[in-house]
């Protein structure tokens, strides 16, 4: 192969899993501003926090490495500290989905609508 | 490196689809499809957890949501060019900083050479735990731990707050 050719394919392949990260944090960050539908929008904020996790965990995987339970006859473990900080931030994000949701059902009583446009429109005519 | 572009496919579905219980069912595969992305990426633990509370509970939740509210998303009022241009922009800036970061893999950069690989040396001497995501989570990190309970009885409280005025002022209707 080419020279030039193949330093593309090294940087293609050793940032790919960045830039998958990149287009899901920009589609969550788009959802969340573009849609009025609440729904959709904590959609898109959990898509936007699952991108999180793969930011935080692909750069602690190590090419050869096993997951980071010592056994005897392996020598290379991946990095466990990402995997410690991102089992809490899953589970801390369901408690916000779940805040969020509870919200949107309340809203929903008292508007009788998950759309923002048509809340500012209520909002408007009084 | 397929299953990261299947997820970013699944995306696309989930931005463009208009009924809401697809994509909640959509983004139920996305957190499926996360899990074994995580399990590729050597973190078990993470991918666990990730199908049993980002596939599960938390599209047992959105769908109770909806069950309460409504299916159908209304359609767009406004162009979107300007969220689309703002993305855009952010994703740009983003993937020409990523050019600078180490490559995938790489054992000597400086995320895998200071504290994790010294949790990995201190474990079995330590506290005896062979799975060192344990053992971090639940001694070295343990207020960590502590703290994220906090915010989930926080959060618990506040849903139980919020869907049980509901039940009071429908009565008094």
């Amino acid at each position: 192969m080419s020279e030039p050719l193949d330093e593309i394919l090294n940087v293609v392949v050793g940032n790919f899993n960045q830039w998958i990260t990149i287009f899901l944090m920009v589609a969550g960050l788009y959802v969340v501003v573009a849609r009025g539908n609440m729904v959709k929008k904590l959609v898109g904020l959990s898509i936007f926090q699952t991108s999180v996790y793969l930011l935080y965990i692909s750069p602690g995987k190590i090419l050869g490495g096993t997951p980071p339970i010592i056994t005897d006859g392996v020598e290379v473990y991946s990095n466990p500290l990402p995997h410690v900080l991102i089992l809490t931030a899953i589970v801390v994000g369901v408690a916000t989905l779940a805040l969020g949701l509870g919200l949107v059902v309340r809203i929903n009583e008292a508007y009788g609508t998950i759309e923002e446009e048509e809340i500012f429109d209520q909002g408007s005519d009084e | 490196m397929v299953l990261l572009t299947l997820m970013a496919l699944v995306v696309i579905g989930v931005v463009r689809l208009r009924n809401l219980f697809a994509v909640v069912i959509l983004s139920s595969a996305y957190s499926f499809l996360m899990a074994s992305v995580l399990i590729v990426l050597d973190a078990v633990d993470v991918a666990m957890t990730e199908a049993a509370v980002g596939a599960g509970v938390s599209t047992v939740l959105m769908l109770a949501a909806l069950y309460l509210t409504k299916v159908e998303e209304a359609a767009p009022r406004h162009t979107p060019l300007l969220p689309m241009f703002v993305a855009v922009v952010i994703g740009a800036a983003l993937v020409y900083g990523s050019v600078d970061m180490p490559n995938f893999g790489d054992a000597f950069t400086p995320v895998n050479t200071h504290v994790g690989s010294g949790y990995l040396v201190r474990s079995i001497p330590e506290t005896g735990v062979d799975n060192v995501v344990s053992s971090v989570l639940a001694s070295y990190r343990g207020y960590d731990t502590l703290g994220e309970t906090v915010v989930v009885f926080t959060a618990g409280i506040g849903v139980l707050l919020l869907l049980r005025r509901n039940k009071r002022s429908r009565s008094k209707d």
